[in-house]
């Protein structure tokens, strides 16, 4: 059997220097020759890998039959926003996980097609979502992440009526204020979205619920809410010295770097970090923290460190993503848990960091790190950025005082139907799950929109 | 936008054209019905034959010819007709059409003599069946005793059952399947077309030897250590059965069904615009499943939307003009071959294929870049045909 295909990346250094996405997607006869590797076997196992059952089988027949218009359909029937999640989705551990290629070589490139697809459809103008008759019935949206868009595009294509809040300034969520551009280029981001939207959901910029909206005028006013409302606010750290200058959270860290053009970036950079960054420090071993360390390489750092209190094995970053970050340069130092910024002149310039060694296994099913008890050690920085994980936005979810929350602060919800425990209230992403992938808060917001018709269709039916 | 893709063909109305092709997975009513709920519009019943007919099958009836990586590009059979005879049929008939009253049932017949086509047609037409067709053409096995391709390499053959055929048939058309093993088909379809018959199924599968086993010296399938030869269908032989569709096509005014090779929604267009009304599909089903159905009429879908047009009719036969006698063909154009040295990945294989089989127009720099004489360059296209980079070389007006 044929080799997999790769796609062309940027250079290095080239790549270092820019925002611009890394991965250049295939060329048409790779893509038509890596189709020509999937055997299109009986009962998919990469359809059970895929959180929303993409027909990968089907999307892939139809590339290798050159119709790529009919594949980036089928892709988009079961998931709006199939252009991002091509990019972002860690097929690795989804669908290509259990790829009947493999046991003939490798894995078929499944994500890569589907970008392939994605592009392919996007050069030509997405089809808009076809009108469907108006129930008369009302929903509101709470945030215009992957699962708000994903719910609301299936609620509106049903006919309902869809007002999605957000408290930014564009739609998105975490697609636009987390993930870097040079792994999710804004304009395709923005395509996907704007399809969305122009199926004629209303979609209301800068409002924050329980902020500048009531969320008690929401549940008047609708006839059913869904939460997707994210994981907005940074964890607070307990460290000496994390109000100094030159430390930032991660959240503000990615949200100011992705600003799509320089002018703009420079200018939020410097309202969030009013220094260069120096000597770089990127403090927590998930995903955020890596897209933190290699942006920060991309807009000029000395130098980008990672420091993280376990060790590589229990990181939660993916796999890739970390192999990607040392690829560019970024260290990596383990066992160091931050206790104190130090600073000069009321400026960082260092972090102390705690040994630590493994410990028996917590909760997580990860080893426990616990001090060693050797001496603390000092990394040089003159930027510490935290990521630490992301909370949920208090100010929405304790607006609802009676919303069942986990222990962890989630929302709890109906598996089945996205139900909360108040009724006629929804909910999915990142906000119940405790922050997955993109993917994952699609197909939670397109569960709760088939949990919201039923709910609606129960108390009051659509008009004929 | 939406198309239409329902298309008229002997008067009887296709929601689309894509219809399975008497064989192996139209052999039972079960089969079928799960096609149907697939998206196949319609099936022709595996070819059934009077109950005193003997049918002894052999074991393994199937070799596949592979190419490099690909497997079954081809596919010989030595299958006969089915062993269900006609009271089995007629019941899988009935059983259809009450299930799935809005897709097409088609019927496969054989006989030994006038009175078993007429019988096979009167059991089946109070069946209920939509269609008829007639296997004149079966390459192996059949003709030993008279049947299948004996009679369609036969114009007076041909003509006479037709119309024994014709003549029981009071109520559905009666569609004829020809082979492609005759020197001249546009003769054949004409002797079918005097018969009163209402279409032609064209093509039934050429005649073959798919392959040796050349450690054991028995060529395959081997059933215990002998063959024989086949049937040989699959996307191998489209080339072959689009040829017979567009002869068909000009040479009679009939509707028809073309197969044999169909496996994409681009083969799809392409029998379409030689004339096809209705598309009949097996290798390719056996080979994917019936889940194929989703790609063929997706990707017919999309073509017409592309090409602003509102459904399948349209296409019929556009591009019958454009076959003409080779004697009509400009011999002013004289095309030249443009490689596009920015994606040209010096292969070089247009190199060789220009000198061992061109004109030697291809010369190498010391780059190993290749260039085109084209004082020497004849157009002949061999260059781009070999090329595998996309579109790097094209021919072009000089």
């Amino acid at each position: 059997m044929a080799a997999r295909q790769t796609p062309d990346t940027l250079d290095m250094p080239v790549r270092l220097s820019t925002m611009e996405e890394v991965d250049r997607g295939l060329k048409p006869h790779q893509a038509l020759a890596e189709a020509g590797r999937c055997i299109f076997c009986h009962d998919a196992p990469c359809v059970k890998g895929c959180p929303v059952g993409i027909d990968i089988p089907g999307f892939i027949r139809r590339i290798s039959q050159r119709n790529m218009v009919g594949a980036a359909r089928l892709i988009r029937q079961a998931n709006p926003l199939g252009a991002v999640c091509a990019r972002v989705c860690p097929s690795e551990a989804q669908c290509e996980k259990g790829c009947t290629s493999a046991g003939l070589s490798e894995p078929v490139a499944i994500a890569c097609l589907q970008r392939y697809a994605m592009d392919q459809e996007m050069a030509r103008g997405i089809r808009p979502v076809a009108a469907a008759e108006p129930t008369g019935r009302k929903v509101a949206v709470i945030g215009a992440g992957p699962a708000g868009l994903a719910c609301s595009l299936a609620l509106r294509s049903a006919g309902e009526s869809v007002t999605v809040y957000d408290s930014s300034p564009q739609p998105g969520g975490v697609m636009r204020y987390g993930i870097p551009s040079y792994r999710l280029p804004r304009e395709v981001l923005s395509r996907e979205v704007d399809w969305i939207l122009s199926a004629g959901v209303r979609f209301v910029p800068n409002t924050e619920i329980g902020r500048d909206v009531g969320m008690a005028d929401l549940l008047r006013e609708y006839d059913a809410v869904f939460i997707g409302a994210g994981l907005g606010a940074p964890a607070v750290p307990r460290i000496q010295g994390a109000g100094t200058a030159g430390v930032i959270s991660a959240y503000a860290f990615l949200r100011a770097a992705g600003e799509p053009d320089g002018n703009a970036r420079e200018q939020a950079m410097r309202a969030v970090i009013a220094q260069p960054l120096g000597r770089v420090v990127v403090l927590g071993g998930g995903n955020v923290a890596v897209d933190a360390a290699c942006t920060a390489l991309r807009l000029g750092a000395e130098s980008v460190t990672i420091a993280y209190r376990r060790t590589r094995g229990e990181m939660p970053a993916w796999a890739e993503e970390i192999e990607f970050a040392e690829e560019e340069g970024v260290k990596l130092v383990f066992l160091l848990s931050p206790a104190e910024v130090l600073q000069a002149d009321g400026k960082a310039r260092g972090v102390r960091m705690t040994r630590m060694r493994l410990a028996e296994d917590d909760a997580s099913g990860r080893p426990r790190p616990a001090p060693s008890g050797e001496p603390d050690e000092t990394i040089g920085a003159d930027t510490v950025v935290l990521a630490f994980g992301q909370a949920p936005n208090e100010s929405i979810l304790s607006s609802l005082p009676s919303l069942a929350r986990s222990e962890s602060g989630m929302i709890e919800i109906d598996v089945e139907t996205g139900a909360t425990s108040v009724a006629g209230v929804f909910a999915g992403g990142d906000a119940v799950n405790g922050g997955t992938t993109v993917v994952q808060a699609v197909s939670e917001g397109l569960r709760a929109a088939a949990g919201i018709r039923a709910y609606l269709d129960s108390v009051t039916p659509a008009r004929d | 936008m939406s198309v239409d893709l329902s298309i008229k063909f002997a008067g009887i109305k296709f929601e689309n054209p894509f219809t399975l092709a008497a064989s192996p997975c139209t052999d039972n009513a079960e089969m079928v019905a799960r096609a149907f709920d697939a998206g196949w519009a319609a099936a022709v019943l595996k070819t059934t034959s009077v109950e005193e007919e003997v049918v002894e099958l052999v074991y393994p009836m199937m070799a596949g010819l592979d190419f490099e990586d690909k497997k079954v590009i081809g596919l010989q059979n030595i299958d006969l007709i089915s062993e269900r005879h006609i009271d089995q049929v007629e019941k899988d008939v009935r059983e259809l059409k009450k299930a799935y009253p809005g897709k097409v049932v088609g019927a496969s017949i054989m006989g030994q003599k006038k009175e078993h086509w007429q019988t096979l047609v009167r059991r089946l037409e109070a069946a209920g069946v939509d269609f008829i067709e007639c296997s004149f053409s079966c390459p192996h096995g059949m003709p030993e005793r008279g049947m299948g391709s004996t009679i369609g390499q036969d114009a007076e053959l041909t003509e006479r059952t037709a119309r024994w055929v014709k003549e029981a048939a009071t109520r559905v058309p009666v569609s004829i399947k020809v082979t492609p093993l005759v020197a001249d088909l546009p003769h054949i379809a004409c002797a079918v077309q005097k018969s009163g018959a209402d279409a032609i199924t064209a093509i039934n599968t050429v005649k073959c030897l798919i392959g040796v086993d050349i450690d054991n010296f028995v060529p395959y399938p081997v059933v215990d250590g002998k063959s024989s030869y086949g049937g040989y269908s699959g996307a191998a032989i489209k080339p072959i059965s689009l040829r017979c569709v567009a002869e068909i096509a000009k040479a009679v005014d009939m509707p028809i069904s073309a197969t044999g090779g169909i496996t994409t929604w681009r083969d799809a267009v392409e029998f379409l615009l030689c004339g096809a009304r209705n598309l009949q599909v097996c290798t390719a089903a056996m080979k994917h499943g019936f889940r194929i159905i989703e790609d063929l009429t997706d990707g017919l879908s999309v073509y017409l939307e592309d090409k602003g047009m509102s459904g399948v009719e349209e296409l019929v036969g556009l591009a019958l003009p454009n076959i003409v006698e080779h004697s009509h063909l400009s011999r002013e154009y004289k095309p030249v071959s443009k490689i596009n040295l920015e994606t040209c990945v010096k292969c070089d294989v247009c190199y060789i294929a220009c000198q061992d089989g061109g004109h030697q127009a291809i010369t190498l720099d010391e780059k190993r870049l290749p260039h085109v004489d084209e004082e020497k360059c004849v157009g002949c296209a061999m260059c781009a045909s070999v090329c595998p980079v996309f579109e790097c070389i094209q021919m072009a007006p000089r």
